[in-house]
């Protein structure tokens, strides 16, 4: 038990970032450039956690919660999913509906310190990701509906546990393929990928979640900056799960599998991102929308 | 039956782009995609026959290559690109066809299917894509996108009709596919004659003759 | 033999494609249309019932041929004057359409494999978009893309009834199969609630190429801007095709010993479109959709007849002659009448009779033909029906059609006088009756008489067959 969190909380503290780093490092080898190193936000995190907190007068203590809960929660939420085969260490009847509203109760602490600085551009960088993130919202729950469904239990472990290879074998396949595709856009948004959002992006007009963490400096950038990638990686845990549902029976097989998986996956984000332009921001709803007719769909195939 | 669970499913995502998509031009394109992956759809059931060879090759034919080739053409001579102001929004098209296709999946178990159709996903989605079809005739008002409402009802009839290929015999079902083609070509013309006349192919302009 | 009145159509349309000549190429329709009559009715006399899997003919699909053939005839001599008149216009597309058109009927009328009807079905419809849109103005073009997109639709629905049919077969064990024989040697096995839907659909869609109400939308509006001759094959020909499809759907479910339902739902749509066609004949300033509101009427009148049964569906069957030949003969005379006042409304059409004497007269008497007045055919016809819906004790229902027929006397009459009566406006343009375009709608008008007074004995037997075949109980 003790070993399987330790083990759970070593993989994601030490490769969350890296994630960030296979991105950057596609992005770049598609625009035949070499690139920031692999390993540039372990770097970029090192350099923040050394500099001091900068906070601006108007602020006040909510400002620096934001950050705060923007780490802890991802890493409560990876402590109730499973990576790959390693079943998660923390786990209860509906600990689903605790998963989807941590994320909830991150993003309320992030715009409320974005709006905290009373900035007017990070009011409506927070307006947008609450709007953006709600219409997300049903799509996930619909997802894991859909996993309830087909697992007849109602705690992450169960939803992506031994029965999805059978699952992906029988009828189920198609809404387990379709609800994929949903997870992937949800992840995109979620952690404010092309093409919702631009991370690199430079103007604060344009800008969705970035603008939120402007005011945001050293240690407390350093903190939202893993907490992305915490965030990233217990998302992405999730859709490598799905993807790839084989239990090799040892533990370390088990994780290098789930490793391999997160780098396809970011693989994956990165040729989008190279590949796409970013949606208009009035059609970013549409799409949003989309999804969630897709998985009620992906429901209601499960259903019949 | 393994394949064509998949193809079904990509059938009806197509239903669902569709319906949400202003473009014209993927919107063809996409609609000939969805022909020719129907066109598997015999040699899926019945594997390689003569028959359903000759109705792949047929339909991959008319509904993958010719019409949507006929339709281009027609999209780049009138010169429209978009969609604009359809009856019913985008959205609310898209929503009202997932409802649909839930229904139609829904009441699908409601009909009395022969024993081997019942886990099939071959009659809703045949259903669920004529509903489609309907919708994009009803809620459009650019005469292409109302063609290709028909073209989609025809796919959802064709749909079913691969369960029946027994009782459509070659010349039947070549026909049938020989009678689309044409009825598309005549439209095509129609269209243009209709841009000539009214310098658009909406076809709201179309409401002189009433009582 | 069948198989010559189908392709040899298709053939004189390649040929009139390559004859550079107008005049020549107009010839060819009434020469392939007196052929083709003549080889109809050599059918029709011979009685030999013709059985083949594909093709073949029984009383009801002999009286629809030939009356479409005649009817066919009649028009293509029509056109040989109407196209001689509209050189402006031309006959290269009119020509080929029509005898593709003959054509389709005509394979439509004798197939015996349902799945090829409506392939016919479907193709009569795409070769007469083109015949609609003869005139090519923004209003022809109009009513041509709604017919198109309508009755494509509809005929959409229709296929996927056929499909349902031939699913019905599945349940039972025994394969599938859209040949009509075999499936109403089957039809006692086929899955009830399969064989039910399919009926429907197949009355939607075929109903809707008929024009029954409510899915006569497209018809006032093609009949309208069609030339006449078109409207006239429209409205007689490829309205009873159409009918015939539907008969088909009713014997297969009288086979299946559902008949009282299919009748009932003919019954409900038929008094359907006696209402609607009523309340829109009432004021209809405009000649040419009055007469095809006319046609939405008698297309009711029929699905009455046959959705009553027993001395009600021979009324129809002799309907389907009468209608056919004074359609045809109202909407040539309508056609002379629009080309003489470059009009087909009231407010220029007036005094028909004084300008156009033959022409005038043939409408006013095609009108009252229609209407059902003595001691022309549809009187006799209609009476039948009505003696049929009284002899079942439907009372109500006879009550509504008398009335309707009523409604529709007053209004239709209102209009056709008004028309015909009164002093011609000196503006008319140079046109004149001619030989060529009044001799067939005369012929019709006469035929009409003389089946108002004495139907001959093969006549009376061929009609009693037809009939017979739709009375079959299982």
């Amino acid at each position: 038990m003790l070993a399987n969190l330790v083990l759970h909380l070593f993989i994601l503290l030490l490769f969350a970032p890296l994630l960030l780093g296979i991105i950057t490092k596609t992005k770049a080898w598609f625009a035949g450039r070499v690139g920031a190193p692999l390993l540039q936000t372990y770097y970029d995190l090192n350099r923040l956690w050394r500099k001091g907190f900068v906070f601006s007068r108007t602020t006040t203590w909510v400002f620096l919660l934001g950050p705060v809960v923007g780490l802890a929660v991802p890493l409560l939420a990876a402590l109730m999913i499973p990576f790959g085969a390693l079943p998660a260490p923390v786990s209860f009847e509906g600990d689903l509906i605790l998963f989807v509203y941590l994320f909830g109760l991150s993003r309320f602490f992030t715009a409320a310190a974005a709006l905290d600085t009373g900035s007017s551009f990070e009011g409506m960088g927070a307006a947008r990701e609450v709007t953006f993130s709600c219409l997300a919202e049903p799509t996930l729950l619909f997802v894991l509906l859909v996993l309830a469904r087909l697992s007849g239990g109602l705690s992450m472990n169960t939803l992506l546990g031994e029965h999805l290879l059978a699952s992906w074998r029988s009828e189920a396949g198609a809404s387990l393929t379709l609800i994929l595709v949903c997870l992937f856009v949800v992840l995109l948004l979620e952690c404010s990928r092309i093409p919702f959002d631009d991370p690199t992006t430079h103007l604060e007009l344009t800008m969705i979640h970035e603008v939120m963490v402007l005011d945001h400096s050293g240690p407390a950038f350093g903190m939202i900056l893993y907490g992305a990638a915490l965030k990233m990686m217990v998302l992405g845990a999730l859709l490598v799960r799905l993807a790839i549902p084989w239990d090799t029976g040892w533990w370390l097989t088990n994780s290098l599998i789930f490793l391999a998986g997160l780098s396809v996956l970011a693989v994956l984000i990165g040729v989008i991102e190279s590949a796409m332009a970013r949606l208009k921001l009035p059609r970013v709803p549409q799409v949003l929308v989309g999804t969630s007719l897709l998985s009620i769909f992906a429901l209601v195939l499960v259903l019949r | 039956m393994e394949i064509t669970n998949p193809l079904l499913l990509t059938v009806i995502l197509i239903n669902f782009f569709t319906l949400g998509s202003a473009r014209l031009g993927a919107c063809i394109r996409i609609v000939a995609l969805q022909g020719a992956l129907l066109a598997l759809l015999p040699l899926a059931v019945h594997g390689f026959s003569l028959h359903s060879l000759v109705l792949f090759s047929g339909a991959l034919l008319f509904k993958g290559v010719f019409i949507p080739l006929l339709l281009l053409r027609a999209i780049r001579e009138v010169r429209i690109r978009r969609e604009v102001e359809p009856v019913i929004g985008f959205v609310p098209t898209l929503i009202l066809g997932v409802l649909m296709t839930a229904g139609a999946f829904l009441f699908a178990d409601f009909l009395p299917l022969a024993v081997e159709h019942l886990d099939s996903l071959f009659v809703p989605t045949a259903l669920a894509t004529m509903f489609s079809g309907f919708l994009l005739l009803i809620t459009r008002r650019k005469a292409i996108t109302q063609v290709l409402g028909y073209l989609m009802l025809e796919n959802g009839i064709f749909i079913f009709g691969v369960l029946l290929s027994e009782a459509l015999p070659l010349m039947v079902e070549g026909g049938v596919l020989l009678d689309l083609l044409v009825g598309v070509f005549v439209m095509g013309i129609v269209m243009n004659q209709i841009n000539r006349e009214f310098s658009s192919i909406n076809t709201e302009s179309l409401t002189a003759l009433k009582e | 033999m069948l198989e010559f009145i189908i392709i040899f159509p298709l053939v004189v349309a390649v040929i009139s494609l390559l004859i550079p000549n107008y005049q020549t190429r107009s010839w060819l329709l009434p020469v392939s249309g007196g052929l083709h009559f003549l080889c109809s009715v050599w059918l029709a006399v011979e009685q030999r019932p013709l059985r083949g899997i594909w093709l073949g003919l029984d009383a009801l699909s002999t009286l629809v041929l030939v009356v479409t053939s005649l009817l066919f005839f009649g028009c293509a001599l029509y056109a040989v004057g109407y196209l001689d008149i509209r050189r402006d216009r031309g006959n290269k597309i009119m020509v080929p359409c029509l005898l593709i058109f003959l054509s389709a009927m005509t394979l439509a009328i004798a197939a015996r494999h349902l799945g090829m009807m409506w392939m016919a079905v479907e193709a009569t419809t795409i070769s007469s978009a083109p015949l609609i849109y003869y005139n090519r103005n923004k209003l022809s073009i109009e009513a041509t893309w709604k017919y198109l997109l309508i009755c494509s639709v509809g005929i959409a629905l229709a296929m996927l009834g056929l499909l349902f049919v031939a699913y019905a077969a599945l349940g039972s064990g025994s394969p599938a199969s859209l040949q009509l024989d075999e499936l109403l040697q089957m039809a006692g096995s086929l899955s009830k609630p399969w064989l039910h839907g399919g009926f429907v659909f197949l009355l939607v869609g075929f109903g809707t190429k008929m024009g029954l109400a409510p899915l006569h939308s497209w018809k006032p509006d093609a009949y309208g801007e069609a030339p006449g001759l078109v409207g006239a094959l429209l409205a007689g020909g490829l309205t009873s095709v159409a009918f015939l499809a539907i008969l088909r759907g009713v014997q297969l479910m009288s086979a299946a010993g559902d008949g009282a339902m299919a009748r009932q739902a003919l019954l409900g749509m038929g008094l359907l479109s006696l209402c609607l066609a009523a309340i829109f004949m009432v004021r209809q300033p405009d000649i040419k959709r009055l007469l095809a509101y006319s046609s939405v009427e008698h297309m009711g009148l029929l699905a009455i007849g046959v959705g009553i049964g027993g001395l009600a569906t021979f009324g129809a069957m002799l309907h389907l002659i009468n209608n056919a030949l004074t359609k045809g003969s109202l909407f040539l005379a309508a056609g002379n009448i629009q080309r003489a006042y470059s009009s087909k409304r009231l407010t220029e059409v007036r005094g028909v009779i004084s300008a156009l004497p033959v022409s005038g007269s043939l409408f006013l008497a095609g009108f009252l033909a229609i209407t059902g007045s003595p001691p022309f055919g549809p009187f006799m016809s209609e009476f039948t029906i009505l003696r049929g819906i009284f002899a079942n004790h439907h009372l109500l229902v006879g009550l509504f059609v008398l009335l309707f027929l009523a409604l529709v006397f007053i209004g239709m009459g209102s209009t056709v006088l008004a028309a015909t009566q009164g002093k011609a406006e000196a503006k008319t343009s140079g046109f004149r009756d001619r030989l060529l375009l009044c001799i067939s709608p005369t012929v019709f008008i006469l035929l009409v008489l003389v089946l108002g007074v004495y139907i001959p004995e093969p006549l009376q037997q061929a009609l009693q067959n037809a009939a017979a075949l739709l009375e079959v109980q299982p």
